[in-house]
């Protein structure tokens, strides 16, 4: 049913944790849909110099958060924002059809937490 | 080499190697048609009326002619349910269900639901048994047909069955009884206890896929839902499937034999894991009912994780079992039985159902107990709903 890629990140998540002085935080997905991911960011000189994540999920869930740090780290923001839903996807080797919508969440973990970043930035 | 243990047998189990034996000669030489008039389908006939005679045992039926031959279970329990329904809207339009049944009698209520029928999902209880009051005000002059699981394959409860019988026959109703889970399992006595209809499968007594029967008592009026030649009395017609059938009966007729020592030996195995699970892994639970349950079912869950997750790190150990979580479902909803016994969607997500069987030994609930409580603090490192002081 998964890629090797899949299993991989997986079993051996990178950047799985909390940092607990963030510069952004994202949250995104409900328990209730099985899904509930967390996006910590730290950023230097307009690039993302560390990214850690928390999930509750299935397979996918956790491999797709894996997969969006290692994608992430050390891109500008810019660049991270540019980043979507399925190149995580094609990045894993491809996910089954049913877990794309709903376990697919990662770049939007991303999204929000360099959101959270530039919102307490501004203020 | 890593262990394997499979403990999915609800999902799956293997056919006894005396059931493919018995059955090989009619995959091969024996290959007559009952309904023909020569030697060959004699022979066909009397293998059939044998496999029959079988299932009658097992269950305790009056009579050979009141076991039907189907696909399966879910077909069993589609003739069941539509087959009273339709041949009974004279008398009335009511069907009463509760809402933890399995699929394959809650989507034929609904159906039925489009059909101008109307249908009362009756709630369970949080151990899965059926609140009788509410049974009671449910079931009225209008009411055809009340169909239950005998044992809730899921999460393992078995119902108060003499108690439901009363209740549904009392405004002369039928009862049919989805007994896929039980049958085989757990004795069973149509006839001391009064069921109209009952579903059961062959797979789930270690003989093929494929193929299952319907118990309907005699009197009970229904009418087929899938016509043809007539075959099987008329109620299921299609060309009978004789190696299938003659599988069935002798799965049933080991189920028999065996039933007290395997249901025994199951139930102490069961009963070890769940025991020793809960003691080793913190915020961990038993769905269903403590003792009212089917020997080999160990319904459980883990807070603040997914069942899925547990599922693929269990198999990385070379274990099998399933999960209610919505990632294993075909909808994105976690199971409607785990909803109905009152469980949060969160919790159910966070099920795992091991189904014992035949071939596990005591070194594989060791196995199990010895793998699962890392497995299940690794995937909470992992989860932001897990509480900090349970990291530590």
């Amino acid at each position: 049913m998964y890629s090797d890629k899949v299993l991989d990140h997986f079993r051996n998540p990178r950047n799985m944790g909390e940092i607990p002085d963030a510069d952004g935080v994202g949250t995104v997905g409900n328990p209730v849909c099985g899904d509930l991911m967390t996006i910590y960011i730290k950023v230097k000189d307009n690039r993302l110099a560390d990214i850690k994540f928390k999930t509750f999920g299935c397979g996918a869930a956790i491999a797709t958060s894996s997969m969006i740090t290692e994608l992430a780290k050390g891109k500008t923001l810019d660049e991270a924002m540019k980043i979507t839903r399925g190149d995580v996807a094609d990045n894993l080797g491809g996910l089954p059809p049913v877990k794309m919508h709903c376990s697919n969440l990662a770049a939007d973990g991303l999204h929000a937490a360099i959101q959270d970043y530039l919102k307490k930035k501004g203020a | 080499m890593t262990r394997r243990v499979y403990m999915d047998y609800a999902a799956g189990k293997p056919v006894a190697p005396e059931v493919l034996e018995v059955m090989m000669p009619y995959l091969t030489d024996k290959c007559g048609n009952p309904s023909s008039p020569h030697s060959w389908g004699n022979e066909a006939r009397k293998a059939m009326e044998e496999a029959r005679a079988k299932i009658v045992s097992l269950v305790a039926a009056k009579k050979p002619e009141e076991i039907f031959f189907t696909s399966g279970g879910t077909e069993s329990n589609n003739i069941a349910i539509k087959g009273v329904a339709f041949r009974n809207k004279d008398r009335g339009t009511h069907i009463v269900a509760t809402n933890a049944e399995h699929m394959s009698v809650m989507n034929p209520c609904k159906s039925l639901l489009k059909q101008g029928f109307t249908v009362t999902f009756v709630p369970v209880d949080k151990s899965g048994i059926v609140n009788l009051q509410a049974l009671e005000s449910a079931v009225t002059d209008k009411t055809t047909l009340v169909s239950i699981g005998y044992a809730n394959g899921e999460i393992g409860t078995i119902q108060p069955i003499r108690e439901i019988a009363e209740i549904v026959h009392r405004e002369g109703a039928s009862l049919h009884m989805d007994a896929v889970a039980a049958a085989g399992q757990v004795p069973i006595n149509v006839q001391d206890e009064n069921i109209d209809l009952m579903s059961v499968s062959s797979n789930d007594m270690y003989g093929p896929r494929g193929i299952g029967a319907l118990y309907v008592k005699t009197g009970t009026r229904i009418e087929p839902i899938i016509q043809g030649g007539g075959q099987e009395r008329g109620l299921r017609s299609g060309t009978e499937n004789i190696p299938a059938m003659v599988g069935m009966g002798k799965a049933a007729e080991i189920a028999k034999a065996e039933m007290k020592t395997e249901g025994e030996r199951l139930s102490q195995l069961r009963d070890k894991l769940v025991k020793r699970v809960l003691e080793s892994v913190p915020a961990s639970f038993l769905n269903g009912h403590p003792t009212q349950r089917l020997p080999n079912n160990a319904s459980l869950r883990f807070s603040y994780i997914e069942g899925e997750s547990l599922i693929l790190s269990l198999d990385m150990v070379g274990i099998a079992c399933s999960s209610g979580s919505a990632c294993t479902s075909k909808t994105l909803e976690p199971s409607h039985i785990l909803l109905a016994i009152g469980l949060k969607h969160e919790e159910a997500h966070g099920s795992l159902l091991f189904t014992l069987g035949k071939q596990n030994t005591k070194e594989d609930v060791d196995y199990v107990v010895s793998a699962l409580p890392d497995i299940v603090k690794r995937l909470r490192a992992i989860s932001p709903l897990t509480p900090k002081e349970m990291l530590s």
